[in-house]
């Protein structure tokens, strides 16, 4: 076996020490601080787009919760306003027609009125007519003209019946 | 046999099967001494020395534009470190992030040597004791250091399990001590048998197929390309087991955990 011959050793020993010792130094103070430093890098860019899109997001929800409060508020307002509108409408509309009523009201009242008037005038006209008739019949049937007072009482009279 | 003949087998010359231990030969390239050390090149050097380039320039290839969205290659740099960061976190806890340079270079340094090895004349440096178990003292060493540089003198309420009774306490705690300290030796083996067991395995199953010829010799070359393929998985598989069980160690030493 070759690797049993004490004489080859001595050589070995020394380059591994040699390749084994520039290799490492040119490991830690070349090769892996380069490749650390691409790698913590790329690292960071990721978190610190992570965490923009992550703000972003945040500020996306809150617009969208005041757009939506927004919403609501104006919903309320408009619901309020037409209440109002209603009531108003309402109150004015009952307030109208008891105007209404009252005047519709009054003018009966009024036409009442006259009606009875001119009943109670048409009345006294047909009083006198019959007066006058009845005064003109007796007078050509009797040929006695009779006093004005007896004929009112008997046309009263006549009327009652 | 004589010398010459062991020689004569070592470099497949030997008329018969060609020797499957030939591919861990270690071969120098050129010849160097320091402070009176044997510090020649040689193709294990070299390809440690290709294997640490390649993890280099991939990592720099991979990152030059450091992109935000990456390219194919940028995700698979990114993988690989996420893959150890995420295996250093879970295994070790934050705290463990501390060492996750070292574990990171040992995967990818592991890994790429086993896969190294896959190519055809290369050569396998995992596939040498000497050097995984270099690799496996040296985090043995670190974390019992670690432990006791965390817990001072408390590290050694590590081997004393709670919850024992007196009388089996000496027992359990000889088993723990047996335990802990043969963990380079297994940590070592571990990967240096897995790599030298499957590359033996495809060099004699690579010499049936030429022996064989083209009569006989589809059977064992289906079986290496299947082997080839779970090899390649092990190559993985074994670097993967290499870091988890450095992670696993760490934590030991860290949190103490039993």
């Amino acid at each position: 076996m070759p690797q049993l011959n004490p004489l080859d050793w001595a050589p070995q020993l020394i380059w591994l020490l040699i390749t084994f010792g520039m290799l490492y130094l040119l490991m830690v103070y070349v090769a892996l601080p380069r490749i650390g430093g691409v790698i913590e890098a790329r690292t960071a860019h990721i978190a610190k787009d992570l965490a923009a899109a992550d703000k972003l997001r945040r500020q996306t929800e809150e617009a969208i919760a005041a757009y939506e409060q927004a919403l609501a508020e104006a919903k309320q307002k408009a619901h309020t306003i037409i209440e109002e509108g209603r009531t108003k409408l309402k109150q004015e509309t009952a307030k109208e027609r008891a105007k209404l009523d009252s005047e519709l009201a009054k003018r009966g009242a009024e036409a009442e009125a006259r009606i009875n008037d001119a009943r109670i005038s048409a009345m006294r006209d047909v009083n006198a007519v019959a007066a006058d008739v009845a005064a003109d019949i007796v007078r050509k049937l009797i040929a006695v003209a009779p006093a004005k007072a007896e004929i009112a009482k008997a046309v009263e009279a006549a009327r009652k019946e | 046999m004589t010398e010459a003949a062991a020689e004569g087998a070592a470099h497949g010359s030997g008329g018969s099967l060609p020797n499957p231990m030939h591919q861990f030969e270690i071969k120098r390239i050129f010849d160097l001494h320091l402070f009176g050390l044997d510090a020649s090149f040689t193709n294990s050097a070299l390809f440690m020395v290709i294997a640490a380039s390649v993890i280099t320039l991939f990592t720099m290839y991979a990152m030059r534009r450091r992109a935000l969205v990456p390219s194919r290659l940028q995700s698979v740099a990114e993988i690989s470190y996420e893959f150890v960061a995420n295996m250093v976190r879970d295994n070790v806890g934050t705290a463990g992030m501390q060492y996750f340079p070292l574990v990171f270079t040992l995967f990818m340094f592991v890994l790429t040597l086993n896969m190294l090895g896959m190519l055809p004349y290369s050569f396998t440096v995992t596939s040498h004791i000497i050097v995984t178990f270099a690799l496996a003292a040296f985090i043995f060493l670190g974390v019992t250091l670690l432990g006791f540089i965390k817990h001072g003198v408390k590290f050694l309420k590590f081997f004393v399990p709670s919850g024992v009774p007196l009388v089996m306490l000496p027992l359990l705690v000889v088993i723990e001590v047996i335990s802990y300290l043969t963990r380079p030796l297994s940590l070592s083996v571990r990967l240096f048998a897995n790599m030298m067991a499957g590359h033996t395995m495809l060099k004699v199953f690579g010499a049936f197929v030429v022996a064989l010829g083209l009569l006989g010799g589809w059977a064992p070359l289906a079986f290496m390309v299947a082997f080839t393929g779970l090899e390649i998985l092990v190559a993985f598989l074994q670097a993967y087991v290499f870091a988890i069980l450095t992670c696993i160690y760490l934590n030991d030493a860290l949190h103490m955990h039993h």
